[in-house]
């Protein structure tokens, strides 16, 4: 059962991560852009959970959370840079 | 014992190099008296082996540095160096002395005994050297010592160009000299001289003899300024007058002459030797002399005038009889008393009246008697008039040259011989009678007396030395003359005698004419003058200088076309020159395909592909809109860092995804100030074979990586794997790698994160202080902004995070040895904890609360992680072996301690260290911008406002 979960929430994450790519390349603005490169992380999280879960294993779990962690901070970065131009004022 | 003596004596010099610098604080005197206190302890402790030298001995000493590389620290004591020595600290003392009284309190005097010492210490080493490695070393310390004290003034114009040509001619000289020691040690098997002295025979008979013999010349002739290189030494005359009569007279420009000497026993002998040599050394014996008669300044006179003598000692040793090579050894010795205590004379002169320009001197004799009489005795000498010590060296000169015949001809030599000594006999008693003969003048610049004693008893000492080796040669220096001379022949000693009275022989009769010449040329000196002013020569500075900016003309020429600037074009050729490589290797092999079978790929591993696909293709399609670019790498490094996950490399994707967010950042702050787009440069032809380039390239790469991919092959990996645990006490392997394994390497590259952190730093500094700073001064962004520059929200949720991310930090710190993590991703996690705050308050806000300087952490951590590395000396072992224990602390469980962890804290310093100040540096130049800074934490704060709020309605 827990097999065909992780395939199957395999499955949906991966086809998340290319439509994010899809958004990527269209954009229209940089603001979706951005959008999809965050969401990309959160699916890349998600999928190294499974995987970890999938071959039972801890080390995954921390790698995750430390991406977790810092994805966000370039996120952040890249949107005041939109907003403010420069990052650290 | 005697091997101990001989390393502090090659070691005190250097010891000593270190102290003037503290103790020119309390004074010249005090300090002149410790940059003396070496060399006499130096002298004393070559005096004590001077008897078994003397006796015959040869003492050496060794200690192994790089055996592979046949580099010994080796130090050899034998006549000739004893000799060479002898005269380093015997002359390095006087001099000490006489700059004391010589330099005026202005001078930096403390830095001035500092490189003196320094210069000691490398002119030792080189005449101590028995390894020739060890000796090369030497002489190019003495090439950069003698730099600087050429140019110790250095408000001096002439100081610091003369410093710089005598750098060039024998730096260029030191570096041939290097090669030609290398090809003498191929030759030979070994680079120890004791060994190579030995195996002349297979020296003179390789094939490899005449280029090894052109290349050490030429570094010999460049450091003893034989013609046509011989135009430096005049020029660093500019230098302080005590750092001529040292380097000038008796010390490095004599280092030439000391390696012919030295290498005497193995090179000479052929015809080669003789007609390069000797020619060489009769060549700059004329004209040297000639030149030296119609220079008004003194020590343009003395320095011609050594050039002469150089080419004498080099036209002695040159002629490869063993008689020549004996009379060499006795005219170093008295070249050294006579012209030495003339450069003192002339530098007492300058500091009296002020000039050292002949035609205002004159009738100096009344004014400065003490002055006069040592001039008078060295100058006689220095013509090679009895009862002095030069009349014997050029008595047994022109003897060694009546027997020498050039190409058959029995004239030449013994002619331009005496031409070379009636100049000198001219110059000689022209430096007497047209500076201290003649009526006393009026207009010195300065009211000349004789000086304070202090200055006088150094050239006294050297002139009574003159009268003493002209009376009794034998007696003074005739033990020392055998035993150097024998070690420059090695073997059984000539015929020789060293007495005044030889009897009527053809070198009386030369000499008779010389006197004659000399002083029917000074008679006519006028004339002569004016008839050598009127002629046309060459002038050597005007061609040097004229050579150097050729030199570089064409280094920029082609550096411009290596180095235009434009990355795609290194870039192109790299991969240009790695393909044609690649092409060439594979072309001339057979290929087998490998016989790995490949694994299987599942769905989200093909999507993996695609992502990096898709968004290497965006790259290149955006890359002029620089901003989504970086979106699109953004993308590269996401999917690289899940694909070292699932490839289990967690430590690599844990760097990766850090490294990948601190780079984002940068970049970003950088691009704030770049054009948002980058213009195009290159035609449409040039990108389309940029293009080609690139994907052959491509493709190359990758078709490596499968043949390797496809193939099983054995790595050093497995040694990793098996003796991490043992030999590290560490599980993962990764973090054991970077800091037992390859401890080392990981040193450097730290040191190298913190010199680059460091060198941001310094470049933005000085950027922003120039042109590059006006305009940003001047730059308006005109991009519509958010007004909101610290929003709440996002100040609340870093502060939230920060003990966080300090915490999951450490943790990754502390766990490192064993688990995944380490130094340098811990230093990278804590390192955005902080940038965090940075975006979210400002600069200022989160610089009041940073407490430790940035370039302190780098220096603090380069610090830890040495000590960390040293401590292991102390054990015993070699630098970086990391030992490891298990310790128990109740309640706490067992746990381990490696020394390891203090390396990695090191890291950790200084990666921290180095990322936030590099994101310092670039941050300043916003605020050059004009930006403005705040000290609140955010631009809008509820409890302030509430606060407000409560105090309006009140």
């Amino acid at each position: 059962m827990i097999t065909l979960a992780l395939a199957f929430a395999t499955g949906c994450f991966t086809l998340g991560l290319l439509l994010n790519l899809y958004r990527l390349v269209r954009g229209p603005r940089a603001a979706d852009r951005i959008l999809a490169l965050d969401t990309m992380v959160i699916n890349v999280i998600a999928l190294i959970v499974l995987y970890g879960i999938w071959i039972d294993s801890q080390t995954f779990f921390e790698v995750s959370m430390l991406i977790a962690m810092v994805g966000f901070v370039s996120t952040v970065a890249y949107c005041r840079f939109i907003l403010r131009g420069n990052i650290i004022e | 014992m005697h091997s101990t003596f001989l390393f502090l004596i090659a070691a005190l010099p250097f010891l000593g190099a270190l102290i003037p610098g503290v103790t020119i604080r309390a004074g010249r005197t005090v300090c002149a008296a410790f940059a003396l206190a070496p060399t006499l302890l130096a002298l004393v402790l070559l005096g004590l082996l001077a008897p078994s030298v003397l006796a015959g001995e040869v003492i050496t000493a060794r200690i192994e540095w790089l055996p592979a590389l046949g580099l010994d620290a080796s130090l050899m004591l034998d006549g000739l160096g004893l000799l060479f020595a002898g005269m380093i600290l015997g002359v390095g003392a006087l001099i000490i002395i006489y700059a004391r009284f010589y330099l005026s309190g202005d001078d930096p005097v403390g830095r001035f005994y500092t490189y003196l010492l320094l210069f000691q210490g490398a002119m030792l080493g080189i005449v101590l050297s028995d390894n020739i490695l060890l000796m090369l070393i030497f002489w190019e310390l003495t090439s950069l010592s003698s730099f600087l004290l050429i140019g110790y003034w250095t408000h001096l114009p002439e100081g610091r160009q003369g410093a710089r040509m005598a750098l060039t001619v024998t730096g260029l000289g030191g570096l041939a000299l290097l090669a030609g020691g290398l090809l003498l040690g191929d030759i030979a098997g070994s680079y120890e001289l004791s060994v190579i002295l030995t195996r002349g025979e297979e020296i003179r008979s390789s094939a490899l003899y005449l280029p090894a013999l052109l290349l050490i010349l030429l570094g010999a002739f460049t450091k003893s300024a034989q013609f046509p290189f011989h135009f430096w030494l005049p020029h660093a005359m500019a230098a302080p007058t005590p750092v001529s009569a040292y380097l000038h007279s008796a010390t490095m420009v004599k280092a030439g002459v000391f390696l012919l000497a030295r290498l005497w026993p193995v090179l000479s002998g052929t015809p080669e030797w003789f007609y390069i040599v000797a020619t060489t050394g009769l060549v700059t014996m004329v004209v040297g002399a000639v030149i030296a008669l119609f220079k008004n300044d003194l020590k343009a006179l003395l320095a011609y005038s050594t050039v002469s003598h150089l080419g004498l000692l080099t036209f002695l040793l040159g002629l490869g009889t063993p008689f020549a090579a004996v009379v060499a050894v006795f005219h170093i010795i008295n070249h050294l008393t006579f012209k030495a205590a003339l450069f003192m004379v002339a530098g007492i002169v300058d500091h009296e009246t002020g000039t050292r320009d002949i035609s205002r001197l004159g009738g100096l004799a009344r004014l400065m008697p003490v002055t006069a009489l040592i001039a008078l005795v060295a100058a006689l000498s220095m013509a090679g008039l009895p009862p002095f010590n030069g009349f014997i060296s050029k008595e047994m000169t022109l003897d060694a040259a009546a027997h020498a015949a050039w190409q058959g001809n029995g004239w030449i030599i013994p002619a331009l011989t005496t031409v070379a000594a009636v100049f000198s006999v001219a110059y000689s008693l022209r430096l007497f009678v047209h500076v201290f003969l003649g009526p006393v003048r009026e207009d010195y610049p300065r009211r000349p007396h004789d000086p304070v004693p202090g200055m006088w008893a150094g050239p006294a000492l050297l002139a009574l030395l003159v009268v003493l080796i002209g009376l009794m040669p034998s007696a003074l220096v005739g033990d020392l003359v055998a035993i150097a001379g024998g070690a420059v022949v090695k073997g059984a000693l000539p015929y020789y005698s060293l007495k005044l009275w030889h009897g009527v022989n053809p070198a009386l009769v030369l000499s008779v004419i010389a006197v004659i010449g000399g002083v029917i040329l000074l008679w006519q000196h006028g004339p002569l003058l004016r008839a050598w002013a009127a002629a046309r020569r060459p002038e050597a500075k005007a061609i040097f200088d004229a050579t150097v900016a050729a030199c570089v003309a064409g280094a920029d020429r082609v550096t411009r076309a290596l180095h235009g600037g434009a990355i795609s074009t290194y870039l192109a050729w790299f991969a240009a020159f790695a393909l044609v490589l690649g092409v060439l290797a594979w072309a001339g092999g057979a290929h087998v395909p490998g016989s790995r079978p490949p694994l299987p790929i599942p769905p989200t591993v093909a999507a993996g592909f695609v992502l990096l696909i898709v968004a290497t293709l965006g790259v290149i399609s955006v890359h002029r809109t620089r901003f989504l670019a970086l979106i699109m790498i953004g993308v590269i490094g996401l999917t690289v860092s899940a694909g070292f996950v699932y490839l289990s490399a967690p430590d690599l994707a844990l760097t990766q995804i850090s490294v990948e967010t601190v780079t984002t950042l940068l970049l970003l702050l950088a691009l704030n100030f770049l054009p948002r787009h980058t213009p195009a440069e290159s035609s449409p032809a040039q990108r389309l074979r940029d293009a080609g380039i690139a994907v052959c390239a491509g493709i190359g790469v990758a078709a490596l990586a499968y043949a390797f991919l496809t193939r099983d092959f054995s790595s050093i990996s497995e040694y990793h794997l098996a003796n991490s645990k043992t030999g590290g006490g560490g599980t993962n392997v990764v973090n054991v790698i970077l800091v037992d394994f390859r401890g080392y390497d990981t040193y450097g590259e730290i040191i190298v994160l913190g010199i680059a952190g460091l060198t941001i730093y310094a470049l933005l500094m000085s950027l922003l202080s120039g042109a590059a700073g006006r305009r940003l001064r001047n730059w308006r962004d005109t991009t519509p902004r958010s007004r909101d520059r610290h929003p709440m929200m996002m100040v609340v949720a870093t502060r939230v995070m920060m003990p966080i991310a300090i915490m999951v930090g450490v943790y990754l710190f502390l766990r490192g040895h064993n688990q995944p993590g380490g130094g340098f991703v811990a230093g990278l996690v804590v390192a955005i904890a902080f940038l965090m705050q940075y975006m979210a308050s400002g600069f200022l806000w989160a610089q009041e609360r940073q407490r430790i300087e940035y370039h302190a952490l780098i220096g603090t951590g380069v610090v830890i992680a040495g000590a960390a590395g040293v401590g292991s000396w102390l054990a015993g072992r070699p630098f970086l072996t990391s030992s490891y224990g298990y310790f128990t602390i109740p309640p706490i469980e067992e746990f381990e301690l490696a020394t390891a962890m203090i390396f990695d804290l090191g890291v950790f310093l200084t990666v921290l260290g180095a990322v936030m100040l590099m994101l310092y540096s670039l941050s300043r130049m916003a605020r050059v911008a004009g930006e403005t800074i705040n000290i609140e934490p955010m631009d809008v704060d509820p409890s302030r406002r509430a606060a407000d709020g409560e105090k309006e309605e009140s």
